[in-house]
């Protein structure tokens, strides 16, 4: 079965392996992008979350025949090495991760948690990343990369 | 996850026509349940019928005191409308508090409905709101659309197309949920609508139900301390890991007077 999707910006037609491949299967297997993490595969810890159609989702809780036609932006398509997206030049400055394995979804989650809100403060950031788990940083520096990059996105 | 055949039907008569064609066949909305549920082999259907494809089941709109909202409608797209937002607050809030942020960008109310899970939001106002569900086939009550656990008055092939929530004077949507998942142990939506009170609840028992013996005490006096006496019984409540049947008699009582409280 062949899926027709855009990836950061540019088309890939994809060949399913099967009907049942997941989006961050075929990401990560056949796209070989694999900033997009497979945490928990239960769709409890965000880890696999990418935008869809620019909004955020989580990739294992996705069927890749699902978004045949639609577009994708993972981890990757965000920012570059010399050019980081606002959101993580802000986990950059706040050490906002530590051993960074949320950190993808993380990113990809509180940019649409900060594109789709007025005004963030910090309990309205921790609520909004209610699907993303870190079990390293106590959230604390999360929260504050957060808000900081509201300033500035 | 076992293999399946995917149909994308692109209207009602088509996805009707696989299902009933198919040996296990199952419809997919969101998948933010069923998709997780697959990935676990708790279900195993043959067909996976997709219904994203089909024009006309997403969106919302209020006239005539009724906030109508397409079964493929986002739950996001619920929280965030002004429309609903200006005429039912209480279940704008109601949406925003589902899952999380990742899984209201995908589910669907539609889907949230059919599956009729004890523990899901949106029933509460289902039956709180005395809200009529849309299938293709006719047109159901709130109050009598969920049966069981897991089970609705939908027969085999149906599928919801909308639902109308009347606009009620006031409402508030009151939710203890369990920390980990976000599900409801016990949600408890009251709506006033001109002095009459209905009372939904989920979470509690197998399925959404209203709560009489609360309307009761509430439409003679709509004061939280009125609750006080109120004996919730707890037969055939759920009793699991989660919250004893007894504790869920006790929550449903406490969610009811915040809810009052709320209503101001």
């Amino acid at each position: 079965m062949k899926i027709s999707i855009t990836v950061n910006g540019r088309q890939h037609d994809v060949d399913l392996p099967q009907t049942n491949a997941l989006l961050v299967d075929v990401l990560r297997e056949q796209l070989h992008l694999t900033g997009t993490h497979v945490g928990c595969d239960t769709s409890q810890c965000g880890a696999c979350t990418v935008h869809l159609e620019g909004r955020a989702v989580k990739s294992c809780a996705i069927l890749a025949v699902q978004v045949d036609g639609q577009a994708i932006t993972t981890i990757e398509g965000i920012g570059t090495p010399d050019d980081l997206h606002p959101m993580q030049a802000a986990f950059r400055d706040c050490h906002a991760l530590q051993c960074g394995f949320c950190t993808p979804g993380m990113i990809m989650s509180a940019i649409d948690l900060v594109q789709n809100s007025d005004s963030l403060d910090n309990r309205a950031v921790r609520e909004g990343l209610e699907g993303n788990i870190c079990r390293c940083t106590g959230y604390h520096n999360i929260v504050k990369a957060v808000l900081q990059a509201q300033e500035s996105m | 996850m076992y293999q399946f055949n995917y149909h994308k039907p692109a209207t009602l008569d088509e996805a009707t026509a696989l299902y009933k064609e198919a040996d296990d066949p199952i419809y997919l909305s969101g998948g933010q349940t069923l998709i997780p549920t697959m990935k676990q082999r708790l279900a195993a259907p043959t067909d996976v019928i997709d219904l994203a494809g089909i024009d006309g089941l997403s969106g919302i709109t209020v006239s005539g005191g009724v906030v109508q909202i397409g079964a493929f409608t986002r739950h996001a797209q619920v929280a965030e409308s002004e429309a609903v937002r200006s005429a039912i607050p209480a279940l704008a809030d109601l949406a925003g508090q589902i899952g999380d942020g990742q899984v209201r960008n995908r589910g669907t109310m539609g889907g949230s409905v059919a599956n009729s899970d004890p523990a899901a939001d949106y029933p509460a106002a289902v039956v709180g709101l005395g809200a009529t569900v849309h299938t293709d086939q006719r047109d159901i009550a709130g109050d009598d659309f969920f049966k069981d656990l897991f089970e609705t008055a939908l027969q085999p092939a149906e599928i919801i197309t909308s639902i109308d929530f009347p606009v009620p004077t006031r409402a508030a949507y009151q939710k203890f949920p369990n920390p980990a998942s976000r599900y409801a142990v016990v949600g408890v939506l009251i709506a006033d609508f001109d002095g009459t009170i209905r009372v939904g609840v989920t979470g509690a028992g197998p399925c959404a139900f209203r709560a009489c013996s609360i309307e009761d005490v509430l439409n003679e006096n709509l004061d939280p301390d009125a609750l006080d006496g109120v004996e919730v019984p707890d037969a055939g409540f759920n009793n699991d890991l989660h919250a004893s049947a007894e504790y869920r008699a006790h929550l449903v009582k406490i969610m009811a007077k915040r809810a009052v409280v709320q209503l101001g």
